[in-house]
């Protein structure tokens, strides 16, 4: 991978690379704008009155290349990097205007649905075509040569400049997110209103957040360090008095949650939370064991159906609660992974893929069919499945079953990192490194693939259980093989084989979009585009699984261990 | 006596015979070394014996029990294990982890005792970790153990390969050209490492060697294969004169020479 990164990044010395990343911010742009996303996203306003988020995007879009042309132009000419830099920005807008032109004299709208006026106007600032168009070059100017000079300045002034920014239009972006949040506690509902307006952040409150930010990280730089020492210097017993204690405080934050948000974000909160589920157990077998199944989806749905069965009145051959409902789907689950995991087991990469595809379609298609109707429902689904309940208290509102999810996450971010730590992890991932050695490791290959496949299965059997409560009725096209696409995608962007990359993954591709309505349309796009620029940027993921440290860690953490019992015998 | 015995083995490859109704014994405590030209069937030999192939024909008996038929994981917990020609680690597992998969077999810890933690289970981990921590040092890695396998240097990845294999507590292990690409002094290091894994461990020895230096200096038994066939064997100082194998190494013109002289 190493080798990769190097061969990417050889610097060039000419104004060819300015001109080549130029031209591809000037499709980049031009492409944004004519798929729609520049005008869908000019709704919402990230500084009131000042940017919305469309026209932020494409000037993301000129500085990340910009600095990308920068980036690639031989250090050692300071000049030249900033033209590079320059021709890059220049480019990236200037091609828009090229495309406002054309847009005057053909109709690209016959192609293009979303060439419209209002998008030329948008991409012009309302300024009209000639004093637009100097706009344009002179905002294509100035970013590339502040993406230039970032490039120049040594890193921890960069931070302190990308940061406040970006934290910016992260608050501007979430907008929806935080302003009820905060204005529904008392004392920060005037922070609110300062920073807020109706759309998007006021100026005052974006250069509040901005400079906060800026002293904060700045102070951070400049005594973290420090501060981290500190840590690393009391006594294992302190070290593990803090480390509690910020657990429990997450902890305690976690049950206040749904209570600060509200019903939309905590609906949003479910969703992600079922998500993390499924993704913490195709982690197991994907990112431990190493085998890529593509029909997940199929466990999700056992496990859903089984609780219909068992609890709903409309079919009446049961009429089990939840939770006497609950161990069986799960037990359902299991048993179905191990079902699926005997016929592929000599199956490897994309063969095994295809055949875990086809597993997650026929379950799909069987619990669709009209010879199996009377028994699960067909097309139209099994209906008035029962919420969970706990003495009088129901699980109805998404605010409660956040509850329930949350138990579920918990206990299946428990199990997986015992798991992983263990014999049974180290085996899996052994398995995932490579099979053959891992079974002349004495490995035998049978039970711990199964044992993978098993473990995945009852969680995602868990998911299920609890999706089929929550919405009260489950259908077959509520199980389409999306869900598995997405549940791999989820654990691809955050990490392979990394419990808080899941999450981060889950948060990123599945709550943000639900959070942006403007997203929706473009969700497989920016999905395609999420995976291919990780894939480049940081095949690793985003919370990449740590190296734990095992031989010195321990042993310095005996002594110490050691030291402080003759301290307190002393 | 004899801990390994194989009889008649012969292993193909649709028309290819690889290995060629082979028989062998190899002495308990012995260090053994199987000499050939490339394609000779060395390693497939060794791959019939670790159970990655089955052999056609023949008997394959270690301490009595046959090991046709059984699969790799079967035989490693009889006390057979391996390093590999091209290194083959688990490159994105850290060296302790490595040496750790190697103990599976001997860890006892299920399922619910992992993820309920119980006391048995707790212990067997801090003796295997301890277990782990001891070999590193015996193959002289200590300290490196929190180091991803693929980031370690060449040299150090073949002693964790080491490492990992003893950690199933072989009878019988079978190196499969452990010096390769190793200048002079880390052969010679490699050398004195392999007796010591013999005399201080009492583990048997099957090597597969292409340095002759080497397979001169350690071994009491050669066994020279050419076309999967047996060819020679006996101690070393036989087989340096004997003509077949120098045909077999250098062609036919130079056993005239080398008898002319």
């Amino acid at each position: 991978m190493s080798h990769k990164k190097q061969n990417r990044s050889v610097p060039i010395s000419s104004l060819v690379v300015g001109l080549k990343t130029g031209l591809i911010g000037a499709i980049l742009t031009v492409l944004l704008s004519l798929i729609g996303m520049v005008e869908a996203f000019s709704q919402r306003e990230i500084i009131h009155e000042i940017i919305s988020m469309g026209h932020a995007l494409l000037l993301l879009a000129g500085c990340f290349i910009a600095y990308f042309s920068a980036k690639r132009t031989l250090l050692e000419k300071k000049s030249l990097i900033l033209v590079n830099s320059l021709i890059a920005g220049i480019l990236s807008s200037g091609s828009l205007i090229l495309l406002v032109v054309l847009g005057h004299f053909v109709n690209l709208r016959s192609v293009f649905i979303n060439a419209s006026p209002v998008l030329f106007n948008l991409l012009l600032l309302g300024q009209g075509i000639e004093k637009g168009s100097l706009l344009l070059i002179l905002i294509g100017a100035l970013i590339g040569l502040f993406s230039g000079t970032l490039y120049l300045f040594p890193a921890r002034i960069r931070k302190a400049m990308v940061l406040p920014l970006s934290s910016v239009l992260l608050a501007g972006v979430l907008q929806d997110l935080l302003r009820p949040t905060l204005s529904a506690w008392g004392p920060l509902s005037k922070l609110s209103d300062w920073l807020f307006t109706a759309n998007g952040l006021s100026l005052s409150g974006a250069i509040t957040l901005a400079l906060f930010i800026g002293i904060g990280s700045h102070f951070w730089s400049s005594k973290g360090k420090g501060i981290q020492e500190r840590m690393k210097n009391l006594s294992l017993r302190k070290r593990r008095i803090i480390t509690y204690s910020g657990f429990l405080i997450l902890i305690f934050l976690l049950l206040l949650l749904p209570h600060l948000l509200g019903l939309f974000l905590s609906e949003v909160l479910t969703i992600v939370g079922l998500y993390i589920l499924l993704g913490l157990g195709l982690n197991i077998v994907v990112g431990y064991a190493g085998l890529l199944d593509l029909g997940y989806v199929a466990f999700f749905a056992i496990g859903a159906y089984t609780t219909a069965i068992l609890t709903s009145p409309e079919l009446g051959f049961f009429h089990l609660s939840f939770w006497s409902a609950l161990p069986i789907a799960i037990l359902m689950g299991i048993v179905s992974g191990v079902l699926l995991g005997i016929p592929v087991l000599k199956m490897r990469g994309d063969y095994l893929a295809i055949a875990t595809l086809g597993f997650g379609e026929i379950i799909r298609i069987l619990v669709l069919s009209d010879f199996l109707r009377p028994w699960l429902g067909g097309a139209q689904g099994i209906g008035k499945i029962p919420k969970a309940t706990i003495g009088s208290f129901e699980f109805a509102r998404p605010q409660d079953i956040y509850y329930l999810i949350l138990a579920g996450c918990l206990l299946v971010v428990f199990i997986s990192l015992r798991l992983k730590d263990s014999r049974i992890g180290r085996a899996w991932m052994a398995m995932r490194e490579d099979e053959d050695v891992a079974q002349a490791m004495g490995i035998n290959l049978v039970s711990t693939k199964l044992l993978a496949f098993a473990t995945g299965a009852g969680f995602s059997a868990l998911s299920g259980a609890i999706f089929a409560s929550k919405l009260g009725s489950v259908y077959p096209h509520s199980f389409n093989v999306m869900i598995s696409i997405n549940v791999v995608c989820l654990i691809i962007v955050g990490g392979m084989g990394s419990i808080p990359g899941v999450m981060v993954g889950a948060f990123a591709l599945v709550g943000l979009p639900e959070l942006l309505r403007e997203f929706a349309e473009y969700r497989l796009l920016v999905y395609g585009a999420a995976l291919v620029a990780m894939m480049l940027l940081k095949p690793e993921g985003l919370w990449p699984e740590a190296i734990r440290r095992r031989e010195l860690h321990e042993e310095s953490e005996e002594k110490t261990s050691r030291e402080s019992t003759e301290e307190t015998s002393v | 006596m004899a801990i390994l015995i194989a009889k008649k083995v012969t292993k193909r490859f649709g028309g290819l015979v690889a290995v060629d109704r082979l028989d062998l014994e190899i002495q308990e405590k012995s260090i053994h070394s199987i000499i050939g030209p490339n394609g000779a069937g060395k390693t497939t030999f060794f791959n019939c014996v670790t159970g990655f192939y089955r052999p056609e024909e023949g008997e394959i008996l270690f301490n009595h029990h046959s090991l046709v038929g059984l699969l790799p994981d079967q035989i490693v917990r009889l006390g057979i294990s391996r390093t590999y020609q091209n290194i083959r680690l688990f490159p994105n597992l850290t060296a302790m982890e490595n040496v750790l998969v190697g103990l599976h077999g001997h860890l006892k810890a299920n399922f619910f005792g992992i993820v309920i933690g119980s006391s048995s289970t707790r212990k067997e981990e801090a003796e295997a970790a301890e277990e782990a921590r001891k070999l590193l040092r015996f193959v002289g890695l200590s300290g490196k153990g929190d180091f991803l396998a693929k980031n370690l240097p060449y040299g150090d990845q073949r002693k964790l390969e080491i490492a990992r294999a003893l950690a199933s507590k072989p009878k019988l292990l079978l190196l499969d050209e452990p010096t390769a690409g190793m200048n002079p002094k880390e052969t010679q290091d490699m050398m004195d490492f392999i007796q010591r894994l013999r005399d201080e461990l009492g583990i048997t020895i099957l090597l597969i060697e292409h340095q002759m230096r080497v397979v001169m200096g350690i071994s009491e038994t050669v066994t020279v294969l050419d076309y999967g066939e047996k060819i020679a064997e006996g101690p070393p100082v036989e087989i340096q004169k004997n003509p077949r194998v120098i045909e077999a190494y250098l062609g036919r013109g130079s056993v005239k020479e080398a008898t002319a002289a």
